[in-house]
């Protein structure tokens, strides 16, 4: 029987510590002066007006959300699945999930127009929305997850991990399954398409992991340790095979769009009209967040820095892909007579411009910075961390 | 009393029955007119008995003319504030031009109060929410300013507000950071009045919007909609709007 | 003499900071800083409700009307927000805001934002037909 395994926080010295806070506070305090600045003189401030509705902080907070959903993988596979490699990384991958979804919705809560309602948004849920519905997924999502990292931790609760864990699972494929519905039930030329649901289980596994990746390796950078090979080259594994995964669903989409002749005009529109669109739908998701990673990862030994590399490129890939279908897919204008050109005032019938605005930016980035921040604090304070990353596991350990 | 020559009905017989059967028959539906759209007072609740609807007559509507769009401006104290992309817009005419046939229309769109709103079922908080006579209306008490209504209308029909508002008419409250659309001037159809818009097209001369109520038989738009056909917006969609149109 | 713990300090202050905090909305009585509301009535007659009633239950007035008015269409106009403006705008400014306004003078003195006004209009509607 293998020997439990032993968790600890993150190693000191402490002044280097405190420095990262130092530096995660700065874009943490811009987030706050562009919220309140947002909040004060309403969102006219923003890029974003009546035909983009959703700008920046929504394509950071989709982000967050969906690799939230993905980087619970690792924790599942080795504690639903018995994937004992994986076990010592579990809790990591736990929090990871978690703290990317509080960064999520903090941004998703503080982007809204009232946003001194919030309290009415988790209070008064309509029982008809799918919409109220991803609230109470949210909530789900992040109760088992975090009863699910309490028995991972305490000794005594071990024998539970398994039910927890397929607990999380399920609450986790709800949640993943929910956001890639809420476009692909939109009447929107770009999404309508149950494709979205399998496509953003795909971009869930790809980004949160990569996201995981990164984050393991710098914890081990930041202990001078390294990642084990064995635990290293399955990671790299699971990520080649979202990577190809996220690749395949996006081609599937985009093809089949092509193909039907209701939605040839915004699949051209994506794929060869869309200026700014076009390019970050080749150059960022297809090829930084699809070939290229893939390049890179389909190789019998992959180095740190290759492995680092193909994660960062899946992070801008994503970010690319969150960008084209949020701001892309509202660009395109809605169609309201098929077969007829159509203009007005209220700017039908034609591509709507858009440009980020700092505000937006800003408040982007420190969502990220929310969720790097809640990782950090979390691995201090708390015993997450193994002792050995090789010792691998079984669930009960 | 005399009699005919022939045996069977008297002058006043006759005239009795007459006088009597055509009385029912004009009591008949005048019973029903006064359960269905007798005017409703201050303090009785709307029923979805009645279902309002508009309808649009395409072929009156004359292009170059925006008599509805000022109109609704003006009644609901919509103020232009040079920003053309971020202010609200209720109504709309949309200029279309048939690219297989070259035919020309203008069309006033506007929110179409669906019955099965999908602006209904995406909201978290249930602002946005469908009366029970079909208008669909935004509680400006709890919208949280999310847009997703906005994202899920297939008619462009919402928008939100993105800049403090003053001088709004106390009819029709709205405020900063809150969604909005045409609200089929409730106010005024509370009040047994009609939209703002249908009201100019009518004194602008063109008439070609109708306002009632779609469930009454007697009423106009319920005739019409009856005997010509008519059509919705993005009908393959099945909403089943309230707004219909004729000519499209 | 024994001498305390560094937790028995911290708590000892912890606890005198606390009951002077407390005492602090007693200076509010006491000083003449903050000025009394100015309740101005311009127009003649009586108010839908007593003052003690009007001053408690107002807000759970407003909120249940709002929600007949708005769900149901049930548009009486005792407690509707609308006649309160109608009533109570001042006759000089013409609102219920502003420095002595009806609404804002109270409220700057319980120091309760006012959320109605973002929305709702602050003066009354011009006479122009049939109200119902």
């Amino acid at each position: 029987m293998a020997e439990s395994l032993v968790y600890r926080e993150l190693g000191d010295p402490s002044r280097r510590f405190w420095s990262l806070l130092a530096l995660l506070a700065v874009p943490l305090a811009l987030a706050a002066g562009s919220y309140f600045y947002v909040e004060h003189y309403g969102h006219i401030v923003t890029g974003m007006d009546n035909q983009i509705v959703w700008g920046m902080p929504h394509v950071f907070a989709m982000f967050l959300v969906v690799a939230a959903t993905g980087a619970l993988n690792v924790a599942v596979a080795a504690s639903a699945f018995g994937k004992t490699a994986y076990r010592p990384v579990a809790p990591l991958s736990a929090l990871v999930s978690l703290a990317l979804l509080v960064g999520g919705l903090a941004l998703l809560m503080l982007d809204l127009g009232r946003s001194d309602r919030m309290i009415v948004a988790v209070t008064s849920l309509n029982s008809q929305s799918v919409f109220a519905l991803r609230v109470i997924l949210y909530d789900g999502f992040m109760a088992s997850v975090g009863v699910y990292l309490w028995f991972l931790l305490e000794r005594r609760m071990n024998r539970y991990i398994k039910p927890a864990a397929t607990m999380a699972l399920l609450w986790q494929l709800l949640l993943i399954t929910g956001t890639g519905l809420e476009f692909g039930f939109n009447f929107r030329a770009m999404y309508d398409s149950v494709l979205y649901a399998p496509m953003f289980i795909a971009f869930a596994s790809a980004y949160g992991t990569a996201v995981l990746i990164l984050i393991l390796l710098a914890v081990c950078r930041w202990e001078d340790s390294l990642v084990p090979d064995e635990l290293s080259r399955r990671l790299k594994n699971l990520l080649g095979i979202s990577v190809g995964a996220a690749l395949f669903f996006a081609v599937l989409f985009l093809s089949s769009k092509y193909e039907l002749p209701r939605s040839r005009d915004v699949a051209r529109f994506l794929l060869f009209d869309g200026g700014v669109y076009t390019a970050l739908l080749w150059l960022g998701q297809l090829a930084m967040g699809g070939i290229v990673p893939l390049a890179l990862l389909l190789r019998a030994r992959v180095s740190r820095a290759s492995l680092a590399t193909a994660c960062i490129l899946v992070v801008l890939g994503g970010l690319a892909q969150m960008y084209v279908t949020l701001i892309g897919g509202q660009a395109y204008p809605q169609i309201l007579f098929p077969g007829m050109i159509e203009s007005s005032s209220f700017f039908d019938g034609e591509i709507h411009p858009y440009a980020p605005s700092l505000p937006e930016v800003l408040l982007g980035i420190g969502g990220i910075a929310l969720a790097a921040s809640i990782v950090a604090v979390a691995l201090r304070a708390l015993a997450m961390l193994p002792e050995r990353l090789d010792q691998a596991a079984g669930p009960q350990a | 009393m005399s009699r005919d020559a022939n045996d069977g009905l008297s002058r006043r017989g006759f005239l009795a029955i007459s006088a009597t059967t055509l009385g029912g028959v004009m009591l008949a539906p005048g019973i029903r007119l006064i359960e269905i759209a007798a005017a409703r007072s201050p303090e009785q609740a709307v029923s979805k008995l009645v279902r309002w609807g508009l309808l649009i007559d395409i072929n009156k509507c004359a292009p170059g003319c925006s008599e509805c769009v000022k109109a609704c401006a003006t009644e609901n104290a919509i103020k232009s504030t040079g920003h053309a992309r971020t202010d609200p817009q209720w109504i709309r005419k949309v200029e279309l031009k048939d690219m297989r046939t070259g035919r020309t229309s203008s069309v006033p769109v506007m929110c179409q109060h669906c019955e099965h709103p999908p602006c209904v079922d995406v909201c978290p908080t249930g602002a946005s929410f469908k009366r029970a006579d079909g208008i669909v209306l935004v509680d400006r008490h709890i919208c949280i300013g999310c847009r997703y209504c906005m994202m899920a209308c297939p008619y462009k029909a919402r928008s939100i507000v993105f800049e403090e508002v003053t001088g709004q008419n106390a009819d029709v409250p709205r405020g900063k950071g809150c969604a909005e659309a045409c609200t089929l001037c409730v106010h005024r159809v509370d009040r047994d009045q009609q939209p703002a818009c249908v009201e100019a097209c009518a004194r602008a001369g063109h008439n070609a919007m109708i306002f009632g109520d779609l469930n009454d038989p007697q009423s106009e738009i319920a005739q019409r909609v009856a005997k010509y056909a008519s059509t919705h917006i993005r009908a393959d969609l099945l909403l089943n709007p309230g707004v219909r149109y004729q000519g499209l | 003499m024994k001498s305390i713990g560094i937790g028995a300090r911290v708590g000892r202050s912890a606890s005198a900071i606390c009951l002077l905090a407390l005492m602090l909305p007693a200076l509010a009585f006491a000083s003449d800083r903050v000025p009394k509301p100015v309740i101005a009535i311009d127009k003649p007659g009586r108010c839908v409700e007593d003052t003690a009633t009007m001053r408690r239950e107002h807000p759970d007035m407003l909120r249940h009307q709002r929600d007949l008015t708005m769900h149901e269409g049930i548009r009486t106009r005792k407690h509707s927000l609308k006649e309160c403006v109608e009533c109570h705008a001042s006759a000089k400014t013409g609102t219920v805001l502003g420095e002595n306004g009806f609404c804002q003078s109270c409220h700057d003195y319980a120091s309760v934002r006012i959320d109605c006004f973002s929305c709702h209009a602050s003066r009354p509607k011009l006479a122009m037909g049939a109200k119902p």
